[in-house]
C-alpha cells in the first residue's frame, strides 16, 4: 500500500468512530447504570491517559512526576487550562537543567 | 446563549488546547517525516485526523508496512475512546440540534475538546465546539508541519517540556470536577493507580499486562473503571444535563464550571 492509502484508511477509520454513536444514539438514555456509566468515561478515560504517560513524555520521569503534582495542585486551586499547562511545561524545563 | 458569542467564547478557550497540540504534534511531525510525509501531507492529515496515539499508530503502520487490516483494528482499538466519547456526548446534545450539527460536533471531538464542550453545563452549544475546533485544529497541524520542517533543530530539553503540555491540560480538565464530586476524585486517583500498575513504567511490570499496547490499556481501564464506579455510585440526574425545557437553565457562560 502506499503511504496516501493508508493515510485515508485511518482518517476514515477515525472518522466513523466519531460519528456513528451520535446517529446511531438520539433519544436520551433512561437506565441509570449507562447513564452514570458515561457520566464518568471523560474523567476516567483521561485519568488513564495522563499517568503514567506523562513520565513517559519526559527524558527524566522524575521531571515528569513532579510536574503531574504540581499540575494538579495548581488545577486544585482552580487555575485553568492555559495556567496548568504552563505551569507543568516550566517544572520540566527548570528540573532537566539539574536531573 | 447567542450562538455569534459561543463561536468567539470557543475560539478563546481553544487557544490553550491549540498551542498545547502545537507542542505536541511537533514531535509527531517528527515521526511523520520518518514515515515520508512532507509538510503539506503532514498538514492535512493531522487536520482530518485530530489523534494523538492515532495518528501516531497509523504513521507506524506505514513505517512498517502493515497490511490493510492491521491499519484498520489498529486505528479502531487506539481510537476506540472517541466512541466512548461520542457516546456521552450524544445525551448532551437538545432534542432540536439537527442530525448534521450532531455529525459535525462528533467529528470535532478529540480529548481536550470533548473535556471543553462537557465541562460546559447545560446542553452542547455546536458553535462552541465549532470555535474550539477553529483555531485547534490548524495548530494540530501547523504543529505537524513544523515537526516534519524542523525536525531535529529544536534541543531536545525544549521537546521534553513541551511534551508535556498536553498533560496539562487533561490535569486542569479533570481536577475541578474530582475537587467538588467525592466518586469522581475516588475514579481519577484509582485510574491513576491501575494504570499505573498495567503499564511497562511500573516498578514490578506484570507479565502480559504491561505488554498491551497503550490505547488498549485506555480502553481496558476505562470501561472497568467507568462500570465499577457506575455500580457504586450512580449519579443522579442533576449531574448530566439539565434535562427538561433546557434554554432557561444554560448558565451565562459557565465561567464558573471551568474556573
Amino acid at each position: 500500500m502506499n503511504k496516501y492509502l493508508y493515510m485515508i484508511t485511518v482518517i476514515i477509520t477515525i472518522a466513523l468512530i466519531r460519528i456513528l454513536p451520535v446517529t446511531l444514539i438520539r433519544k436520551k438514555i433512561d437506565n441509570k447504570f449507562i447513564r452514570s456509566f458515561l457520566y464518568y468515561v471523560p474523567y476516567v478515560t483521561l485519568a488513564v491517559m495522563t499517568f503514567p504517560a506523562i513520565m513517559e513524555a519526559t527524558s527524566s520521569p522524575l521531571a515528569g512526576a513532579i510536574a503531574l503534582v504540581c499540575g494538579i495542585v495548581a488545577a486544585w486551586l482552580g487555575l485553568g487550562l492555559f495556567p496548568v499547562s504552563v505551569i507543568c511545561c516550566l517544572v520540566v524545563f527548570v528540573l532537566e537543567i539539574f536531573l | 446563549m447567542n450562538k455569534k458569542q459561543a463561536f468567539l467564547n470557543g475560539l478563546r478557550d481553544g487557544i490553550p488546547i491549540g498551542l498545547g497540540y502545537y507542542a505536541v504534534a511537533f514531535s509527531l511531525g517528527i515521526i511523520a517525516r520518518k514515515a515520508g510525509l512532507n509538510a503539506v501531507e503532514g498538514f492535512f492529515n493531522s487536520v482530518l485526523s485530530r489523534a494523538s496515539a492515532g495518528e501516531y499508530a497509523g504513521l507506524t503502520m506505514i513505517l512498517t508496512h502493515a497490511t490493510f487490516i492491521e491499519t484498520f483494528l489498529v486505528s479502531f482499538i487506539t481510537n476506540a475512546r472517541y466512541m466512548l466519547m461520542t457516546t456521552a456526548l450524544s445525551q448532551r446534545f437538545s432534542p432540536e440540534t439537527s442530525v448534521l450539527k450532531r455529525i459535525a460536533v462528533a467529528f470535532c471531538m478529540t480529548d481536550e475538546i470533548f473535556g471543553a464542550t462537557i465541562a460546559r453545563p447545560g446542553y452542547v452549544i455546536p458553535q462552541y465546539t465549532y470555535g474550539l475546533t477553529a483555531i485547534a485544529a490548524p495548530l494540530w497541524g501547523l504543529g505537524t508541519a513544523s515537526g516534519i520542517i524542523a525536525g531535529g533543530i529544536m534541543p531536545a530539553r525544549a521537546v521534553s517540556a513541551l511534551s508535556v503540555a498536553l498533560y496539562g491540560m487533561f490535569i486542569a480538565i479533570i481536577i475541578p470536577p474530582a475537587r467538588r464530586e467525592r466518586p469522581v476524585l475516588i475514579c481519577v486517583i484509582v485510574s491513576f493507580l491501575l494504570s499505573y500498575l498495567c503499564s511497562e513504567s511500573c516498578v514490578i511490570p506484570i507479565p502480559y499486562v504491561s505488554n498491551i499496547s497503550t490505547g488498549t490499556r485506555t480502553i481496558i481501564l476505562t470501561v472497568l473503571i467507568s462500570a465499577a464506579a457506575a455500580l457504586i455510585a450512580p449519579c443522579e440526574d442533576k449531574n448530566d444535563t439539565d434535562g427538561g425545557s433546557g434554554s432557561d437553565a444554560v448558565k451565562p457562560d459557565g465561567t464558573e464550571v471551568r474556573a
